[in-house]
Protein backbone atom coordinates (compact mmCIF):
# COMPACT_ATOMS: atom_id res chain seq x y z
CA UNK A 1 0.00 0.00 0.00
CA UNK A 2 1.35 3.41 -0.86
CA UNK A 3 1.57 6.35 1.50
CA UNK A 4 1.61 10.07 0.72
CA UNK A 5 4.96 11.75 1.31
CA UNK A 6 3.27 14.25 3.66
CA UNK A 7 2.37 11.35 5.97
CA UNK A 8 5.97 10.14 6.14
CA UNK A 9 7.96 13.37 6.31
CA UNK A 10 8.27 15.71 9.30
CA UNK A 11 9.03 18.72 7.11
CA UNK A 12 8.48 19.46 3.44
CA UNK A 13 9.59 22.96 2.50
CA UNK A 14 11.02 25.21 -0.17
CA UNK A 15 13.15 28.33 0.15
CA UNK A 16 15.54 30.47 -1.86
CA UNK A 17 19.11 29.26 -2.02
CA UNK A 18 20.64 32.48 -3.20
CA UNK A 19 18.89 34.73 -5.70
CA UNK A 20 18.69 32.34 -8.63
CA UNK A 21 17.78 28.97 -7.09
CA UNK A 22 15.04 27.42 -4.98
CA UNK A 23 15.93 24.52 -2.71
CA UNK A 24 13.51 21.86 -1.46
CA UNK A 25 13.95 19.91 1.79
CA UNK A 26 12.09 16.73 2.67
CA UNK A 27 13.03 15.86 6.25
CA UNK A 28 12.09 12.71 8.17
CA UNK A 29 11.82 12.21 11.90
CA UNK A 30 13.96 9.09 11.92
CA UNK A 31 15.82 6.64 9.77
CA UNK A 32 13.02 4.22 8.90
CA UNK A 33 10.77 6.44 6.73
CA UNK A 34 13.86 8.15 5.29
CA UNK A 35 15.29 4.84 4.12
CA UNK A 36 11.89 3.74 2.86
CA UNK A 37 11.57 6.81 0.64
CA UNK A 38 15.18 6.47 -0.55
CA UNK A 39 14.62 2.80 -1.43
CA UNK A 40 11.36 3.52 -3.19
CA UNK A 41 13.13 5.70 -5.73
CA UNK A 42 10.20 8.12 -5.98
CA UNK A 43 12.40 11.12 -5.16
CA UNK A 44 15.12 11.41 -7.77
CA UNK A 45 16.36 14.09 -10.15
CA UNK A 46 14.23 12.57 -12.86
CA UNK A 47 11.00 12.22 -10.88
CA UNK A 48 11.32 15.76 -9.55
CA UNK A 49 11.89 17.15 -13.03
CA UNK A 50 8.80 15.25 -14.18
CA UNK A 51 6.71 16.42 -11.21
CA UNK A 52 7.53 20.08 -11.85
CA UNK A 53 7.49 19.52 -15.62
CA UNK A 54 10.94 21.00 -16.16
CA UNK A 55 14.02 19.72 -18.01
CA UNK A 56 16.26 17.70 -15.70
CA UNK A 57 19.11 20.17 -16.35
CA UNK A 58 17.22 22.77 -14.30
CA UNK A 59 17.83 20.69 -11.17
CA UNK A 60 21.25 21.86 -10.02
CA UNK A 61 21.66 19.56 -7.02
CA UNK A 62 20.08 16.43 -5.63
CA UNK A 63 21.35 15.21 -2.25
CA UNK A 64 20.42 12.39 0.11
CA UNK A 65 21.59 13.86 3.40
CA UNK A 66 21.97 11.03 5.88
CA UNK A 67 22.93 13.13 8.95
CA UNK A 68 19.62 15.00 8.73
CA UNK A 69 17.45 12.11 7.45
CA UNK A 70 16.66 14.42 4.57
CA UNK A 71 16.41 14.47 0.82
CA UNK A 72 16.95 17.79 -0.83
CA UNK A 73 17.07 19.12 -4.35
CA UNK A 74 17.58 22.52 -5.85
CA UNK A 75 16.40 24.04 -9.09
CA UNK A 76 17.27 27.11 -11.08
CA UNK A 77 14.68 29.84 -11.38
CA UNK A 78 13.97 31.15 -14.86
CA UNK A 79 14.51 34.70 -13.58
CA UNK A 80 16.13 35.78 -10.30
CA UNK A 81 13.92 36.19 -7.23
CA UNK A 82 12.06 39.46 -6.96
CA UNK A 83 12.14 40.18 -10.69
CA UNK A 84 8.84 41.81 -11.67
CA UNK A 85 6.29 39.06 -12.17
CA UNK A 86 7.87 36.69 -9.63
CA UNK A 87 5.01 35.44 -7.46
CA UNK A 88 7.19 34.07 -4.64
CA UNK A 89 10.17 36.25 -3.75
CA UNK A 90 11.27 33.94 -0.90
CA UNK A 91 10.55 30.74 -2.83
CA UNK A 92 8.64 29.57 0.24
CA UNK A 93 5.47 28.15 -1.40
CA UNK A 94 6.87 25.92 -4.14
CA UNK A 95 6.70 22.61 -2.28
CA UNK A 96 2.97 21.82 -2.53
CA UNK A 97 3.28 19.30 -5.39
CA UNK A 98 5.56 17.17 -3.17
CA UNK A 99 2.95 16.61 -0.47
CA UNK A 100 0.99 13.95 -2.33
CA UNK A 101 3.86 12.08 -3.97
CA UNK A 102 2.95 8.43 -3.41
CA UNK A 103 5.55 6.23 -1.72
CA UNK A 104 5.13 2.45 -2.21
CA UNK B 1 40.41 31.62 26.90
CA UNK B 2 38.95 28.11 27.25
CA UNK B 3 35.47 28.78 25.94
CA UNK B 4 33.44 31.53 24.28
CA UNK B 5 29.66 31.69 24.60
CA UNK B 6 27.59 33.66 22.08
CA UNK B 7 23.84 34.16 22.11
CA UNK B 8 21.90 34.92 18.93
CA UNK B 9 18.31 36.14 19.33
CA UNK B 10 17.31 36.67 15.71
CA UNK B 11 18.26 35.30 12.31
CA UNK B 12 17.29 38.50 10.53
CA UNK B 13 17.20 41.37 12.99
CA UNK B 14 14.41 43.82 12.26
CA UNK B 15 12.43 41.57 9.91
CA UNK B 16 10.29 40.48 12.87
CA UNK B 17 10.91 41.39 16.52
CA UNK B 18 12.84 39.06 18.83
CA UNK B 19 11.04 37.04 21.48
CA UNK B 20 12.26 38.68 24.64
CA UNK B 21 11.51 35.78 27.01
CA UNK B 22 14.14 33.40 25.63
CA UNK B 23 16.49 36.32 25.03
CA UNK B 24 16.46 37.20 28.75
CA UNK B 25 17.10 33.53 29.58
CA UNK B 26 20.07 33.68 27.21
CA UNK B 27 21.36 36.84 28.86
CA UNK B 28 20.98 35.19 32.28
CA UNK B 29 23.25 32.38 31.06
CA UNK B 30 26.10 34.95 31.00
CA UNK B 31 27.22 34.90 27.35
CA UNK B 32 30.55 36.42 26.34
CA UNK B 33 29.03 38.06 23.28
CA UNK B 34 25.61 38.91 21.80
CA UNK B 35 25.34 38.82 18.04
CA UNK B 36 22.78 38.80 15.23
CA UNK B 37 22.70 39.19 11.50
CA UNK B 38 20.32 41.76 10.08
CA UNK B 39 20.42 41.08 6.35
CA UNK B 40 19.23 38.78 3.64
CA UNK B 41 19.02 38.65 -0.13
CA UNK B 42 15.69 36.84 0.28
CA UNK B 43 13.87 40.15 0.35
CA UNK B 44 14.45 40.75 -3.34
CA UNK B 45 16.49 43.42 -5.12
CA UNK B 46 14.25 46.41 -4.24
CA UNK B 47 15.76 47.47 -0.90
CA UNK B 48 19.35 47.32 -2.15
CA UNK B 49 18.50 49.11 -5.39
CA UNK B 50 16.48 51.86 -3.73
CA UNK B 51 18.73 52.00 -0.63
CA UNK B 52 15.92 51.38 1.83
CA UNK B 53 15.12 48.80 4.52
CA UNK B 54 12.27 46.37 4.22
CA UNK B 55 12.11 46.18 8.02
CA UNK B 56 10.33 48.95 9.92
CA UNK B 57 12.73 51.11 11.92
CA UNK B 58 10.66 50.54 15.06
CA UNK B 59 11.41 46.79 14.93
CA UNK B 60 15.08 47.36 14.19
CA UNK B 61 15.23 49.74 17.14
CA UNK B 62 13.38 47.26 19.38
CA UNK B 63 15.94 44.52 18.81
CA UNK B 64 18.96 46.82 18.92
CA UNK B 65 17.73 48.28 22.22
CA UNK B 66 17.31 44.88 23.89
CA UNK B 67 20.68 43.68 22.68
CA UNK B 68 22.52 46.89 23.53
CA UNK B 69 21.15 47.15 27.06
CA UNK B 70 21.93 43.50 27.77
CA UNK B 71 25.42 43.70 26.31
CA UNK B 72 26.29 46.85 28.25
CA UNK B 73 24.86 45.38 31.46
CA UNK B 74 27.02 42.27 31.03
CA UNK B 75 29.97 44.27 29.74
CA UNK B 76 30.32 42.08 26.64
CA UNK B 77 30.54 42.97 22.94
CA UNK B 78 27.49 43.22 20.71
CA UNK B 79 27.94 42.40 17.03
CA UNK B 80 25.48 43.09 14.19
CA UNK B 81 26.06 42.09 10.57
CA UNK B 82 24.41 43.23 7.32
CA UNK B 83 22.82 46.27 8.93
CA UNK B 84 19.31 47.21 7.87
CA UNK B 85 18.54 44.27 5.55
CA UNK B 86 21.03 45.16 2.80
CA UNK B 87 24.22 46.22 4.60
CA UNK B 88 24.51 49.30 2.37
CA UNK B 89 26.42 52.32 3.72
CA UNK B 90 23.25 54.24 4.59
CA UNK B 91 21.97 51.26 6.60
CA UNK B 92 25.24 51.02 8.56
CA UNK B 93 25.02 54.75 9.30
CA UNK B 94 21.40 54.29 10.39
CA UNK B 95 22.31 51.56 12.90
CA UNK B 96 25.28 53.52 14.24
CA UNK B 97 22.97 56.49 14.75
CA UNK B 98 20.34 54.34 16.48
CA UNK B 99 22.96 52.85 18.82
CA UNK B 100 24.18 56.36 19.71
CA UNK B 101 20.60 57.55 20.33
CA UNK B 102 19.84 54.52 22.50
CA UNK B 103 23.05 55.02 24.46
CA UNK B 104 22.08 58.64 25.13
CA UNK B 105 18.49 57.72 25.96
CA UNK B 106 19.63 55.21 28.61
CA UNK B 107 22.61 57.25 29.87
CA UNK B 108 24.93 54.34 29.09
CA UNK B 109 28.52 54.85 30.18
CA UNK B 110 30.85 55.68 27.29
CA UNK B 111 31.76 52.76 25.05
CA UNK B 112 33.55 52.14 21.79
CA UNK B 113 31.57 51.54 18.62
CA UNK B 114 33.12 50.24 15.42
CA UNK B 115 31.61 49.87 11.99
CA UNK B 116 32.58 49.00 8.46
CA UNK B 117 31.16 49.64 5.03
CA UNK B 118 30.57 47.17 2.23
CA UNK B 119 29.46 49.19 -0.78
CA UNK B 120 31.55 48.74 -3.89
CA UNK B 121 32.28 51.65 -6.20
CA UNK B 122 31.18 50.91 -9.77
CA UNK B 123 34.17 52.83 -11.08
CA UNK B 124 36.56 50.55 -9.19
CA UNK B 125 34.89 47.48 -10.62
CA UNK B 126 34.90 48.99 -14.10
CA UNK B 127 38.66 49.58 -13.83
CA UNK B 128 39.23 46.01 -12.70
CA UNK B 129 37.23 44.72 -15.65
CA UNK B 130 39.08 47.03 -18.06
CA UNK B 131 42.34 45.60 -16.69
CA UNK B 132 41.16 42.12 -17.67
CA UNK B 133 39.79 40.93 -14.35
CA UNK B 134 36.89 38.51 -14.79
CA UNK B 135 34.03 39.13 -12.37
CA UNK B 136 32.67 35.60 -12.23
CA UNK B 137 28.96 34.81 -12.24
CA UNK B 138 27.48 32.49 -9.60
CA UNK B 139 24.55 30.08 -9.86
CA UNK B 140 23.88 30.42 -13.55
CA UNK B 141 24.83 34.11 -13.92
CA UNK B 142 27.15 34.90 -16.84
CA UNK B 143 30.43 36.64 -16.03
CA UNK B 144 29.81 40.36 -15.52
CA UNK B 145 29.48 42.50 -18.64
CA UNK B 146 29.92 46.26 -18.81
CA UNK B 147 26.26 46.55 -19.84
CA UNK B 148 25.08 44.76 -16.68
CA UNK B 149 27.40 46.89 -14.56
CA UNK B 150 25.92 50.00 -16.22
CA UNK B 151 22.40 48.75 -15.40
CA UNK B 152 23.31 48.46 -11.70
CA UNK B 153 22.40 51.10 -9.12
CA UNK B 154 24.14 49.75 -6.02
CA UNK B 155 26.62 46.99 -5.18
CA UNK B 156 27.57 45.53 -1.82
CA UNK B 157 30.40 43.10 -1.18
CA UNK B 158 29.88 40.20 1.21
CA UNK B 159 32.41 40.49 4.05
CA UNK B 160 33.97 37.44 5.62
CA UNK B 161 35.47 37.36 9.09
CA UNK B 162 38.20 39.91 8.42
CA UNK B 163 36.56 43.24 9.37
CA UNK B 164 35.01 41.63 12.48
CA UNK B 165 38.39 40.33 13.65
CA UNK B 166 39.89 43.78 13.00
CA UNK B 167 37.19 45.67 14.95
CA UNK B 168 37.45 43.17 17.84
CA UNK B 169 41.20 43.79 17.81
CA UNK B 170 40.50 47.52 18.14
CA UNK B 171 38.53 46.81 21.30
CA UNK B 172 35.06 47.69 20.07
CA UNK B 173 32.14 47.13 22.42
CA UNK B 174 29.58 47.39 19.63
CA UNK B 175 30.25 46.41 16.02
CA UNK B 176 27.89 47.34 13.17
CA UNK B 177 28.75 45.50 9.98
CA UNK B 178 27.97 46.20 6.36
CA UNK B 179 26.91 43.29 4.16
CA UNK B 180 28.45 40.10 5.55
CA UNK B 181 28.21 36.35 5.39
CA UNK B 182 25.88 35.53 8.26
CA UNK B 183 28.35 33.16 9.88
CA UNK B 184 31.23 35.66 9.76
CA UNK B 185 30.00 37.86 12.58
CA UNK B 186 30.10 34.89 14.97
CA UNK B 187 33.22 33.28 13.54
CA UNK B 188 35.18 36.56 13.55
CA UNK B 189 35.07 37.07 17.34
CA UNK B 190 35.81 33.36 17.92
CA UNK B 191 38.89 33.62 15.69
CA UNK B 192 39.94 36.81 17.45
CA UNK B 193 39.90 34.90 20.74
CA UNK B 194 42.14 32.19 19.27
CA UNK B 195 39.69 29.38 18.58
CA UNK B 196 40.39 27.15 15.58
CA UNK B 197 38.99 28.03 12.15
CA UNK B 198 37.53 24.54 11.75
CA UNK B 199 35.15 25.14 14.66
CA UNK B 200 34.75 28.93 14.50
CA UNK B 201 33.12 28.87 11.08
CA UNK B 202 30.83 26.06 12.15
CA UNK B 203 29.85 28.04 15.26
CA UNK B 204 28.78 30.86 12.96
CA UNK B 205 26.98 28.53 10.62
CA UNK B 206 24.87 26.97 13.37
CA UNK B 207 24.03 30.27 15.11
CA UNK B 208 23.26 32.45 12.09
CA UNK B 209 19.51 31.79 11.99
CA UNK B 210 19.00 31.72 15.76
CA UNK B 211 16.27 29.20 16.70
CA UNK B 212 16.04 27.70 13.21
CA UNK B 213 18.60 25.16 14.49
CA UNK B 214 16.18 24.11 17.27
CA UNK B 215 12.91 22.22 17.39
CA UNK B 216 9.97 22.40 17.47
CA UNK B 217 9.87 25.10 14.81
CA UNK B 218 9.64 28.62 16.17
CA UNK B 219 11.41 31.69 14.87
CA UNK B 220 13.04 34.61 16.68
CA UNK B 221 13.91 32.63 19.81
CA UNK B 222 17.40 32.84 21.30
CA UNK B 223 20.00 30.09 21.02
CA UNK B 224 23.44 29.90 22.62
CA UNK B 225 26.54 28.57 20.95
CA UNK B 226 29.69 27.74 22.88
CA UNK B 227 33.04 27.10 21.26
CA UNK B 228 36.03 25.46 22.91
CA UNK B 229 39.25 24.24 21.32
CA UNK B 230 37.64 20.84 20.68
CA UNK B 231 33.93 21.27 20.08
CA UNK B 232 30.90 23.46 19.44
CA UNK B 233 27.89 23.17 21.75
CA UNK B 234 24.55 24.66 20.81
CA UNK B 235 21.66 25.07 23.26
CA UNK B 236 18.11 26.34 22.81
CA UNK B 237 17.19 29.04 25.33
CA UNK B 238 13.43 28.88 24.86
CA UNK B 239 11.72 26.56 27.39
CA UNK B 240 9.74 25.18 24.44
CA UNK B 241 12.71 24.28 22.25
CA UNK B 242 15.65 21.87 22.14
CA UNK B 243 18.71 21.65 19.93
CA UNK B 244 18.70 18.04 18.77
CA UNK B 245 20.91 16.11 16.41
CA UNK B 246 18.12 16.27 13.84
CA UNK B 247 17.43 19.97 14.25
CA UNK B 248 21.11 20.94 14.18
CA UNK B 249 22.06 18.67 11.30
CA UNK B 250 18.88 19.76 9.55
CA UNK B 251 19.79 23.42 9.82
CA UNK B 252 22.93 22.84 7.74
CA UNK B 253 20.77 22.31 4.69
CA UNK B 254 18.52 25.35 5.19
CA UNK B 255 18.66 27.79 2.27
CA UNK B 256 21.64 25.93 0.80
CA UNK B 257 21.82 23.75 -2.27
CA UNK B 258 24.58 21.65 -0.70
CA UNK B 259 24.27 20.78 3.00
CA UNK B 260 27.91 19.76 3.27
CA UNK B 261 29.64 23.01 2.40
CA UNK B 262 29.41 26.76 2.59
CA UNK B 263 31.61 29.37 0.93
CA UNK B 264 33.09 32.48 2.52
CA UNK B 265 35.48 35.20 1.48
CA UNK B 266 38.69 33.26 2.04
CA UNK B 267 37.59 29.65 2.13
CA UNK B 268 34.99 26.97 2.49
CA UNK B 269 33.41 25.26 5.50
CA UNK B 270 33.27 21.51 4.95
CA UNK B 271 30.64 19.74 7.06
CA UNK B 272 31.01 16.31 5.42
CA UNK B 273 32.55 14.75 8.51
CA UNK B 274 30.55 16.57 11.17
CA UNK B 275 29.66 14.42 14.14
CA UNK B 276 26.58 15.33 16.17
CA UNK B 277 25.94 14.16 19.71
CA UNK B 278 23.08 14.90 22.11
CA UNK B 279 24.87 15.80 25.35
CA UNK B 280 21.95 17.26 27.29
CA UNK B 281 18.24 17.62 26.78
CA UNK B 282 18.55 20.97 25.00
CA UNK B 283 22.16 20.76 23.84
CA UNK B 284 23.89 19.17 20.87
CA UNK B 285 27.67 18.87 20.47
CA UNK B 286 29.29 19.16 17.06
CA UNK B 287 32.80 18.09 16.13
CA UNK B 288 34.54 17.27 12.87
CA UNK B 289 33.84 20.40 10.81
CA UNK B 290 36.71 21.65 8.66
CA UNK B 291 37.64 25.00 7.16
CA UNK B 292 39.53 24.83 3.87
CA UNK B 293 41.23 28.15 3.07
CA UNK B 294 41.39 29.43 -0.52
CA UNK B 295 44.71 30.42 -2.08
CA UNK B 296 43.01 33.44 -3.66
CA UNK B 297 40.33 35.34 -1.76
CA UNK B 298 37.21 35.93 -3.85
CA UNK B 299 34.50 38.19 -2.47
CA UNK B 300 30.85 37.82 -3.41
CA UNK B 301 29.13 40.88 -4.86
CA UNK B 302 25.41 41.61 -4.81
CA UNK B 303 24.02 44.30 -7.08
CA UNK B 304 20.58 45.62 -7.93
CA UNK B 305 19.46 47.77 -10.83
CA UNK B 306 16.25 49.66 -11.48
CA UNK B 307 13.98 48.31 -14.18
CA UNK B 308 11.40 51.05 -13.98
CA UNK B 309 8.48 52.72 -12.27
CA UNK B 310 5.56 50.43 -11.51
CA UNK B 311 1.78 50.51 -11.31
CA UNK B 312 -0.39 47.53 -10.41
CA UNK B 313 -4.07 46.68 -10.89
CA UNK B 314 -6.38 43.83 -9.90
CA UNK B 315 -9.37 42.14 -11.44
CA UNK B 316 -11.42 38.99 -10.89
CA UNK B 317 -13.07 36.48 -13.18
CA UNK B 318 -16.03 34.19 -12.42
CA UNK B 319 -17.41 33.07 -15.83
CA UNK B 320 -16.14 29.50 -16.41
CA UNK B 321 -15.88 30.08 -20.14
CA UNK B 322 -13.74 33.18 -19.59
CA UNK B 323 -11.63 31.30 -17.03
CA UNK B 324 -11.05 28.53 -19.56
CA UNK B 325 -9.86 31.15 -22.07
CA UNK B 326 -8.08 33.49 -19.68
CA UNK B 327 -4.85 33.43 -21.70
CA UNK B 328 -6.79 34.85 -24.66
CA UNK B 329 -8.22 37.58 -22.45
CA UNK B 330 -4.75 38.58 -21.28
CA UNK B 331 -3.45 38.22 -24.83
CA UNK B 332 -6.06 40.65 -26.10
CA UNK B 333 -5.10 43.24 -23.49
CA UNK B 334 -1.41 42.68 -24.17
CA UNK B 335 -2.03 43.32 -27.87
CA UNK B 336 -3.64 46.68 -27.05
CA UNK B 337 -0.58 47.65 -24.98
CA UNK B 338 1.61 46.56 -27.88
CA UNK B 339 -0.42 48.65 -30.32
CA UNK B 340 0.07 51.70 -28.10
CA UNK B 341 3.68 51.26 -26.96
CA UNK B 342 5.32 48.75 -29.32
CA UNK B 343 7.20 45.58 -28.46
CA UNK B 344 9.86 46.87 -26.07
CA UNK B 345 10.67 49.60 -23.60
CA UNK B 346 8.26 48.43 -20.93
CA UNK B 347 7.17 45.28 -19.06
CA UNK B 348 3.65 43.97 -18.60
CA UNK B 349 3.10 41.04 -16.21
CA UNK B 350 -0.01 39.06 -15.38
CA UNK B 351 -0.13 36.93 -12.23
CA UNK B 352 -3.16 34.64 -12.24
CA UNK B 353 -4.20 33.65 -8.70
CA UNK B 354 -6.48 30.65 -8.66
CA UNK B 355 -4.47 29.07 -11.44
CA UNK B 356 -0.69 29.45 -10.99
CA UNK B 357 -0.12 32.83 -9.36
CA UNK B 358 2.19 31.38 -6.72
CA UNK B 359 4.18 28.86 -8.74
CA UNK B 360 3.98 30.20 -12.28
CA UNK B 361 5.52 27.86 -14.82
CA UNK B 362 6.44 25.36 -12.08
CA UNK B 363 2.83 24.58 -11.17
CA UNK B 364 1.82 21.08 -12.28
CA UNK B 365 -1.86 22.10 -11.84
CA UNK B 366 -1.61 25.16 -14.05
CA UNK B 367 -4.11 23.71 -16.53
CA UNK B 368 -6.75 23.22 -13.79
CA UNK B 369 -7.83 26.70 -12.69
CA UNK B 370 -10.31 27.19 -9.85
CA UNK B 371 -13.84 28.50 -10.21
CA UNK B 372 -12.74 32.08 -9.56
CA UNK B 373 -9.52 33.88 -10.53
CA UNK B 374 -7.79 37.01 -9.31
CA UNK B 375 -5.36 38.58 -11.73
CA UNK B 376 -2.69 41.06 -10.76
CA UNK B 377 -1.47 43.27 -13.58
CA UNK B 378 1.89 45.04 -13.37
CA UNK B 379 3.01 47.75 -15.74
CA UNK B 380 6.67 48.77 -15.59
CA UNK B 381 8.14 51.60 -17.63
CA UNK B 382 10.81 54.31 -17.48
CA UNK B 383 8.38 57.01 -16.28
CA UNK B 384 5.48 56.95 -13.85
CA UNK B 385 3.08 58.23 -16.47
CA UNK B 386 3.97 55.53 -18.93
CA UNK B 387 3.90 52.80 -16.26
CA UNK B 388 0.43 53.95 -15.25
CA UNK B 389 -0.81 53.80 -18.82
CA UNK B 390 0.77 50.40 -19.47
CA UNK B 391 -0.86 48.98 -16.34
CA UNK B 392 -4.20 50.68 -17.01
CA UNK B 393 -4.32 49.49 -20.62
CA UNK B 394 -3.24 45.99 -19.60
CA UNK B 395 -5.98 45.92 -16.96
CA UNK B 396 -8.91 47.72 -18.55
CA UNK B 397 -8.60 46.07 -21.93
CA UNK B 398 -9.26 42.72 -20.26
CA UNK B 399 -12.77 44.06 -19.72
CA UNK B 400 -13.17 44.37 -23.49
CA UNK B 401 -11.56 41.08 -24.47
CA UNK B 402 -13.32 39.51 -27.47
CA UNK B 403 -14.11 35.88 -26.86
CA UNK B 404 -16.29 34.28 -29.58
CA UNK B 405 -18.79 32.38 -27.44
CA UNK B 406 -18.97 34.46 -24.29
CA UNK B 407 -22.47 34.94 -22.93
CA UNK B 408 -21.65 37.93 -20.76
CA UNK B 409 -21.05 40.72 -23.25
CA UNK B 410 -21.10 43.56 -20.73
CA UNK B 411 -17.56 42.99 -19.43
CA UNK B 412 -15.12 40.06 -19.25
CA UNK B 413 -13.68 40.76 -15.79
CA UNK B 414 -14.74 42.21 -12.43
CA UNK B 415 -12.93 45.23 -10.98
CA UNK B 416 -12.62 45.59 -7.19
CA UNK B 417 -11.15 49.05 -7.90
CA UNK B 418 -11.47 50.98 -11.11
CA UNK B 419 -7.90 52.26 -10.91
CA UNK B 420 -4.28 51.20 -10.96
CA UNK B 421 -2.07 51.85 -7.95
CA UNK B 422 1.43 53.26 -7.80
CA UNK B 423 3.76 50.58 -6.39
CA UNK B 424 7.43 50.51 -5.51
CA UNK B 425 9.77 50.70 -8.54
CA UNK B 426 10.84 47.37 -10.01
CA UNK B 427 14.45 46.31 -9.54
CA UNK B 428 16.32 43.18 -10.51
CA UNK B 429 19.39 41.38 -9.22
CA UNK B 430 22.11 42.37 -11.68
CA UNK B 431 25.12 41.13 -9.73
CA UNK B 432 25.47 37.71 -8.16
CA UNK B 433 29.18 37.40 -8.79
CA UNK B 434 32.61 37.11 -7.20
CA UNK B 435 35.71 39.24 -7.60
CA UNK B 436 39.28 38.44 -6.57
CA UNK B 437 41.01 40.67 -4.01
CA UNK B 438 44.61 40.62 -2.78
CA UNK B 439 43.71 42.15 0.58
CA UNK B 440 40.54 40.74 2.20
CA UNK B 441 40.00 44.11 3.94
CA UNK B 442 40.23 46.08 0.68
CA UNK B 443 36.46 46.42 0.18
CA UNK B 444 35.57 46.90 3.86
CA UNK B 445 36.89 50.17 5.37
CA UNK B 446 36.56 50.20 9.17
CA UNK B 447 35.81 53.14 11.48
CA UNK B 448 35.80 53.50 15.25
CA UNK B 449 34.04 56.09 17.40
CA UNK B 450 32.44 56.56 20.77
CA UNK B 451 28.90 56.46 22.10
CA UNK B 452 27.31 56.94 25.52
CA UNK B 453 27.88 59.63 28.10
Amino acid sequence: MSTALKDLAKTIRSKNAGVNKITFDIIFRDREPYERVKRAGVLTRETMAALYRIPVERISDFVEYDPGYAIKFTLYRLRPSGSAGDGDIFGAQQYAPLLDVQVP
Amino acid sequence: MQSLKIICPNGHLGFAPIRTGSFELGVAARPDLIAADSGSDDIGPGPLGSDTSTSPEAWQRHDLEHMLLAARRLGVPMVIGSAGDTGSNSRVDLYVRVIRELAAKHDLPRFRIGWFYSEVDKGWLRQRMAAGEVVRGLDGYADLSVAELDATDRIVAMAGVHPYVELMRQGCDVIIGGRSSDAALFAGPALFHGFPEDLAYYLGKVLECASFCAEPYGGKETVMGEITHDEVLVTAMSPEQRCTIASVAGHAMYERSNPYEEFFAGGRLDMTHCHYEQVAEKTTRITGSRFVPDAQVRVKLEGAGKVGERYIGLCGVRDPYTIAHIDRVMGWARDQVRARFGETGYELHYTVYGRNGVMGELDPMRDRPGHELCIMVQGIAPTKDMAEEVAMTGLRQMFYARLPDVKGTAGSVAFPLDEVLHASPAYRWTLNHTVAVDDPMALFPTHVGEAGV
